[in-house]
């Protein structure tokens, strides 16, 4: 129904940007809404604020050097930026991994992989109004934080995969630390429900808000979470299965309604897929090296490479053309946030404004992955 | 034709078709197919529409150096699990590529970023204007003879 | 008590509640102690150093705790700005916009290398080199992103600073 069709409640066309400051934007993030009332008639992204060049600056970089880059594209998920761009390197040059590298980059990816899902659905609740939940959602992630400071130094940008395996060990107290996590979580998956997903004002404002229908999202490219909660349960683990994902049981949820609600349930469902792999990760978990043998000085052969890992957002994809010297001649990074978000203004048309915050937080970007 | 047929099938089927206009590149770690621009938009629409690679996954370019750029494409399809790239050389005084927004809306915003970044013209395209840079920026920062002056203090 | 227990010698009463209750100081003096203690920054994260700003305010380090937890979405509602994360030339005219629409007296805090000088991006193209070339910065707070305990000891230094102005002028001019 649009106001605009009654004459006596006719209104005038408005047009409201929200942001690049705006506490529902998530970082510098500009939606300009043409209005109708409390109606979206039109809307337009304006990104490039956090446009940081990184594709030009890793043209003077070395291999190794660009590697902490990847952690501030993504930031909320800095290990699985990681793990794509090393990978990508070392199909560039051929490496066979040691078992316990692998092993360990998966627990650190799986990990990673929650505390994302965890700033996601916290910030979704915060930006509804509820603080509580954010609480919640923030206590967990400090403990994984813990985690990755215990095996890299730093909590955000750990720096800690390196082309051939990983910068160190894992410390004695890591495992007995993770089993510790993985016990609590139950409890917290718990609490979200009843805090959140069982919550009947949640649940008023997000059923039905925000509709990509599974059409809609493989022609816009997107991929992740919102596509597996558009019913089309595509995971590049399951699909096509990188490092050693096909040595897990796990499974890919899958929601049919793609909606924010089912944006927002699914990241719960694939916390607990993860909290799978990671439990089988830690039982199989082998001794021996955690590198590879490679040159002191990384050089790739001449050659272009394309690799993509399933990301916490999506496809997250790593172009990487070598011309045989130490540093890339060019890397593309293919950025989940930056192809999800291209579906927004569909998505957005004909909803209310408070709905648009809605969707704007379901589809979970982070900007430094947009605008690299 | 099956959806289901291999790479390596549908590159001998498309080299064969376009004798000379087509080719595969060799040496490549992923499969690869190298195009003329001018067929480009029919051999994409053809690889989305009868072999199955339906999804566009990334979409970039490259600097050749001397003036010359080069589209790259990656197309797949989910399942089975396959990757194509396609590489299309933009030839002219001003580099252009044809657009595929039509085939895939995703390649909007790509398309729009490479020609911020390459100045490439994509034709076509319905809203070719910058997107990450600001529209009073001078030049693209991704070709080669770009050179940044350094702001360090 | 009015009887002074040691020398059990009278106090007057009055005189007592005058002692224990009564601050004499400056109008300035007050206003700088009760400014100190409750800053209002504005909500406003740019990118990695957001995130560690956010954490600062969550349970584990709980800003709160020192009063400085009233994160306002409206720059004039603030009169601090954490300045957390690169600042892109796309950006600044905004990031200034805001600041100029805070509320005199009002306070910068640069966190993260990138609001300090450009940080890992301070060869880029489209990146500011560094906060201070755009705010006046009172407080620089390094780190890539920096803990959000080096956040909450920036503020501190912040409390002191706004708590003392002579005293920081005459050591840093």
């Amino acid at each position: 129904m649009s106001i605009a069709e009654d004459k006596i409640l006719r209104t005038e066309e408005l047009t409201l940007n929200m942001g690049p400051q705006h506490p529902s934007t998530h970082g510098v993030y500009r939606a300009i809404l043409v209005l109708d009332g409390e109606y979206v008639q039109n809307m337009e992204n304006v990104i490039g604020y956090l446009h940081r060049g990184m594709e030009k600056l890793a043209e003077a970089r070395t291999y190794p050097q660009f590697l902490p880059y990847t952690d501030r594209l993504d930031y909320a998920a800095a290990m699985l930026n990681e793990l794509g761009y090393v990978q990508t390197v070392e199909k560039l040059m051929g490496v066979e991994l040691p078992e316990r590298a692998e092993f360990i980059r998966i627990i650190m990816a799986e990990l990673q992989r929650i505390a994302s899902h965890l700033v996601m659905i916290g910030s979704f609740a915060l930006d509804l109004g509820g603080f509580t939940p954010w609480m919640y959602c923030f206590r967990d992630r400090e403990k994984i934080l813990d985690l990755f400071e215990m095996v890299a130094g730093a909590r955000m940008t750990p720096a800690y995969m390196r082309v051939g395996g990983v910068m160190d060990d894992l410390n004695p107290e890591f495992i007995p630390e993770l089993k510790k996590f993985i016990d609590s979580m139950p409890a917290s998956f718990e609490e979200y429900d009843n805090i959140v997903t069982g919550n009947e004002i949640f649940i008023a404002r997000t059923k039905g808000v925000g509709i990509l229908t599974a059409e809609k999202a493989l022609a816009y490219g997107v991929t992740g979470p919102n596509l597996r909660a558009a019913g089309i349960g595509y995971d590049l683990r399951k699909v096509a299965p990188y490092s050693i994902y096909e040595k897990f049981d796990f499974d890919v949820p899958v929601f049919y309604n793609g909606d924010s609600f089912d944006r927002f349930v699914i990241r719960i469902e694939e916390m607990k897929q993860s909290l799978r792999i990671l439990e089988q990760a830690i039982a199989n978990l082998p001794d021996g090296p955690i590198q590879a043998k490679i040159p002191r000085v990384i050089r790739p052969p001449e050659g272009e490479v394309y690799h993509q890992i399933e990301g916490s957002k999506g496809l997250l994809g790593y172009y990487i053309a070598s011309d045989g010297s130490n540093k890339p001649s060019r890397i593309h990074i293919h950025g989940p946030s930056f192809v999800n978000l291209g579906a927004l203004p569909e998505m957005c048309t004909g909803l209310m404004v408070q709905d648009v915050v809605t969707t704007i937080a379901s589809i979970d970007f982070i900007l430094g992955e947009v605008d690299r | 034709m099956d959806k289901t047929t291999s790479l390596e099938e549908i590159i001998t089927l498309l080299v064969e078709k376009y004798e000379g206009r087509l080719e595969r590149v060799e040496d490549s770690l992923d499969a690869a197919i190298r195009v003329k621009d001018q067929l480009f938009f029919q051999v994409a629409k053809e690889l989305k529409e009868e072999h199955g690679l339906d999804f566009l996954t990334d979409l970039t370019a490259l600097d050749l150096g001397e003036g010359k750029f080069r589209g790259i494409y990656h197309l797949m399809s989910w399942k089975p699990y396959r990757l194509l790239r396609i590489e299309v050389d933009a030839s002219g005084e001003e580099p252009w590529l044809p657009s595929i927004t039509e085939l895939w809306p995703a390649a909007n915003v790509q398309e729009r970023e490479v020609f911020d970044m390459f100045g490439i013209i994509y034709d076509g395209h319905p809203n070719l204007t910058r997107i990450l840079l600001s529209e009073d920026f001078e030049g693209h920062p991704l070709r080669k003879s770009y050179v940044t002056k350094s702001r360090r203090k | 008590m009015a009887v002074n227990s040691n020398n059990l010698e009278k106090i007057d009463p009055v005189e007592e509640q005058v002692k224990k209750n009564i601050i004499m100081t400056t109008v300035d003096q007050a206003l700088d102690y009760a400014r100190a203690h409750s800053f209002w920054p504005v909500t406003f994260g740019l990118a990695c150093c957001a995130i560690e700003m956010m954490a600062a305010g969550g349970a584990r380090y709980d800003i709160a705790r020192f009063g400085y937890e009233v994160f306002r979405p409206s720059p004039r509602q603030a009169d601090l700005m954490i300045v957390a994360g690169t600042i892109t030339d796309k950006m600044a005219p905004l990031v200034k916009r805001i600041f100029d629409q805070m509320p005199e007296p009002k306070y910068v805090i640069a966190m993260g290398s990138c609001a300090i000088s450009g940080g890992p991006f301070a060869d880029s193209y489209h990146v500011v080199p560094g906060a201070d070339t755009i705010l006046p910065v009172d407080v620089y707070l390094p780190g890539c992103p920096p803990r959000p305990e080096a956040l909450i000891d920036a503020l501190l230094t912040l409390r002191e600073k706004v708590k003392n102005p002579k005293v920081v002028m005459e050591a840093h001019g």
